[in-house]
């Protein structure tokens, strides 16, 4: 283990900075939401400013997190080289402070601290959300020009990067968690941007877009809870009961939802487990992995992402590339020591299926947006299917998503650029031959499809061949469904994606235009939209090795920025490299199978599957390109015969699996008859009882107003009635003449001294 | 002479004091019966006061009833104007508002 003093090197003024980067778009959220509508050009320029200091700090933090790294030499000559990672230590060392406690419990220890959490992959991820978010900013300036709620679209975009920022600055699950929820809102107004714009046109796409997003990345958000919980109140029991039994040295721990925590308490676990993880870490892992199937699009919850094309595309390009989908990877990232082997499996073999489904649908879609959403679906496969391969390929799935943020905002932006040049078409088929008329546009795009085809040079390459390698590499120690499944499915989604992503190409910038209408309107971009895209692009194909002196290594042998900043030996602090918890951080790759440090040994150089990922990715590279270019650009095959001869199978793919419609009949037709049958239940059921006592009720009232009109009332006016025909015999006497009272008082005075006197 | 002679006129004075309230028609009148029963009950202060006592006690409330037979005429006057105004009459037997 490292000194404590090396664990922290960021001074408290760093720190602050940190929490700025997250403040600033939060202030700025604030400002715009009230006053946005009166500032001058409705306050963009507040917001994309405010987003560039925001770039400014994550990348000279970034900067100064890589100034910290060092490069360690590893005992395993030949092998990648392992540095040490900037992170935080187990006490102090976090800019933290105490959220919240309640007051009895503060002193059973059960607070909820909070603060800021700033390591290798975080710095990474900050430096990531923060440069494309500005872009995106920047690009819309110009792309949505002239839209009714313009202001609006900046205070979301905003808040949403505020989301995204606290979510990867977060040292701990529950605030995590916080700032996903707060995402998933986002993402709901920001897909439904249109909806509330009474001049749309696609109004109810929208609404039924946005909605369906929210309401399926609530199914996973739900896991996502259950294993929060799980982790909070089962780790402490397990690791106490292991302390009365004497198998964990040490005081008895409270729950924790802190990362740092969360890591060393789980593995201690596993180490007084013999190396075996609990049959409930695997269940509590797996919910933790179904928040990421939620919102990272995984099979079987991706049906949102397709068609949260409906939002306006700079949303499309922050959703896809820097926040929310890059979420769902970036928590497996955080929990990954929390992943029992068994875990992992499944992981991978979701992701690898999702990787294969999705690449062959992207191959029939001919909205533009549609094939780059089916092409981020695929992507997030090969970095969840990574992670599923053990902890190599978590440090590859890892890198993929960064990569794939710079050249899919870029892809996204370059596809926004042509909808906005073409008069906001989006059907392929009727674009064509636009590389001369947005030359910049598609010099851009030209590049970031490189790069996602996995070119060599490019940055798409460096990460997905570490992904083959890692699936290739796992199932050569231990096979299991999860790395078979990789294995497989990996190489031909990318020879797919490769296939896809040209015919894109092909189909929008070459050949001839093919519809005059659109051809006519085609415009190259704004330059704030086109700088946007240049800067992207740039880093879509430098992002691989850019600081790092061996592009040509394409072995991967000499690691790249990325593995100097996050290093697996080291990303987990409180994790022990002892023999044990090597297993459980190696997981699905090294498990049962000798022990680990033989697996390295024989992962390095009993067989070295860089060589076959190297191989096999440049090969499906060219399969892919090779295929694309003689369908849509050299006409030799027809692509309507190939269609033909795929028959069934093109038909089923087209139609994208019918999950929609299995989701509609099932989950959707399911609930609604359910809602039916409450419905009926409700108005006869419960409105029966209701009526009934209502009408007993009636009845009862009836019968007391009975009583009331004849017996109360009939005593009342009895009362009344002889009092008044009392008043009138007594009126009689009461003539008002003073002579005949003075006539009645005298004669009442003789015959009282009548009486008097007769007695 | 005894008692019995003065206590006769003074009863005789009251009868005819009430006899003259009850049945006369003029509300002048009616007063002037009202003066004749408080000259009645003076005359039997007087006349107990020379037979059973000694003193001048008798006299004296003799004195005040006087007074207030003033006083009482006075008021009454106003009043008997004030109905004459309203009734336009003085007849006792018109003025019969208290009926309602």
């Amino acid at each position: 283990m490292p000194d404590p003093e090396s664990l922290n090197p960021l001074t408290i003024a760093q720190w602050k900075w940190l929490l700025a980067v997250p403040l600033i778009p939060l202030a700025g959220y604030v400002i715009q939401i009230f006053f946005g509508k009166h500032l001058p050009r409705k306050g963009d320029w507040l917001m994309t400013g405010g987003m560039f200091v925001v770039m400014c700090i994550t990348v000279t933090m970034f900067f100064v997190a890589y100034g910290h790294t060092s490069v360690g030499v590893d005992g395993h000559a030949g092998s990648a080289f392992f540095a040490e990672s900037v992170r935080p230590g187990p006490e102090g060392q976090t800019f933290s402070w105490d959220w919240l406690y309640m007051s009895r419990a503060k002193d059973a220890g059960l607070s909820l601290p909070t603060g800021l959490m700033y390591d290798g992959l975080g710095a990474a991820m900050l430096a990531v959300v923060g440069i494309v978010s500005f872009f995106v900013h920047l690009f819309s300036i110009g792309y949505m020009q002239g839209d009714r709620r313009y202001h609006i679209f900046f205070a979301n975009i905003s808040l949403f990067t505020f989301a995204m920022l606290g979510l990867v600055l977060s040292d701990n699950l529950l605030f995590l968690f916080i700032f996903w929820e707060l995402m998933g809102l986002m993402s709901y107004l920001l897909i439904g941007h249109f909806a509330q714009d009474p001049t749309s046109h696609r109004i109810k796409q929208a609404a039924a877009a946005c909605k369906k997003a929210f309401m399926t990345t609530r199914v996973g958000d739900t896991c996502l809870l259950f294993g929060m919980a799980m982790l909070y109140f089962l780790i402490p029991e397990q690791y106490n009961e292991y302390v009365a039994q004497g198998l964990i040295e040490g005081d008895t721990i409270a729950g924790s939802f802190r990362f740092t925590d969360l890591w060393s308490n789980a593995s201690a676990i596993v180490e007084a487990n013999h190396g075996d993880y609990p049959l409930w870490l695997t269940v509590a892992g797996l919910f933790v992995f179904g928040g990421t199937v939620g919102k990272s699009a995984q099979v079987p919850l991706h049906i949102w992402l397709p068609d949260a094309m409906e939002g306006p595309t700079p949303v499309s390009a922050m959703i896809h590339a820097a926040t929310m989908v890059a979420a769902g990877v970036f928590l497996l990232g955080r929990t990954f020591p929390l992943m029992s082997p068994e875990a992992l499996a499944v992981i991978a073999a979701v992701g690898a299926v999702t990787a294969l489904f999705a690449a062959t649908i992207g191959c029939t879609v001919y909205d533009i947006k549609g094939v780059l959403a089916y092409s981020t679906i695929s992507q997030l496969g090969f970095m969840v299917a990574s992670i599923g391969c053990g902890a190599l390929g978590l440090v590859a799935g890892l890198f993929h998503m960064v990569t794939h943020a710079f050249f899919k905002a870029c892809l996204f932006l370059s596809a926004g650029s042509v909808i906005h040049g073409c008069h906001h078409e989006q059907d392929m088929r009727k674009m064509g031959g636009l590389r001369k008329k947005m030359p910049i546009t598609f010099a851009c795009m030209l590049i970031c499809t490189l790069a996602i085809a996995g070119m060599p040079l490019f940055s798409g390459f460096y990460s997905k061949d570490r992904i083959i390698a890692a699936a290739f590499g796992g199932m050569s120690l231990k096979f299991n469904g999860g790395n078979f499944a990789a294995s497989v499915f990996l190489p031909v989604a990318a020879c797919l994606t490769t296939f896809y992503m040209f015919r894109l190409i092909f189909m929008t910038f070459f050949g001839a235009p093919r519809d005059h209408h659109v051809d006519e309107h085609a415009h190259e971009s704004p330059k704030n939209m086109t700088i946007s895209l240049m800067s992207l692009a740039a880093l879509g194909m430098l992002g691989g090795y850019v600081w790092f002196l061996h592009p040509l290594d394409l072995m991967g042998n000499h690691g790249t920025w990325f593995t100097r900043m996050v290093d697996w030996r080291t990303m987990y602090p409180g994790v022990d490299l002892t023999e044990t918890n090597l297993k459980g951080m190696v997981g699905g790759l090294a498990h049962r199978h000798g022990t680990a440090a033989d697996d390295l040994e024989h992962f390095y150089h009993g067989f070295n599957p860089h060589y076959t990922a190297l191989i096999v990715s440049i090969g499906v590279l060219l399969i892919g390109v090779f295929v694309a270019a003689q369908m849509y650009l050299r006409r030799k095959w027809n692509p309507a015969k190939v269609t033909e001869t795929l028959g069934e199978a093109y038909v089923w793919v087209e139609n994208k699996y019918y999950v929609d419609e299995v989701v509609d009949a099932s989950v959707i037709k399911g609930s609604k008859a359910l809602a039916n049958g409450q419905r009926w239940f409700d108005e006869n059921v419960v409105d029966g009882v209701v009526l009934s006592v209502g009408r007993i009720g009636k009845g009862l009232g009836f019968l007391c107003a009975w009583i009331d009109k004849h017996i109360v009332d009939g005593i009342v006016n009895l009362v009344g009635n002889l009092t008044q025909a009392f008043g009138s015999a007594v009126r009689l006497f009461q003539t008002g003449r003073i002579q005949q009272y003075v006539s009645f008082a005298v004669a009442g005075g003789i015959l009282v001294a009548a009486f008097h006197l007769l007695s | 002479m005894g008692i019995e002679a003065y206590l006769f006129v003074s009863v005789a004075l009251f009868a005819l004091g009430i006899i003259c309230i009850v049945s006369r028609r003029n509300i002048l009148y009616v007063l002037m019966g009202i003066e004749m029963i408080l000259n009645a009950s003076s005359i039997n202060f007087a006349a107990f006061n020379r037979f059973n006592g000694g003193g001048i006690d008798g006299q004296m409330f003799v004195i005040f009833i006087i007074i207030l037979a003033a006083a009482e005429a006075a008021v009454a006057l106003a009043i008997v104007l004030n109905v004459f105004h309203l009734f336009h009459s003085v007849k006792p037997s018109e003025a019969d508002l208290l009926r309602e």
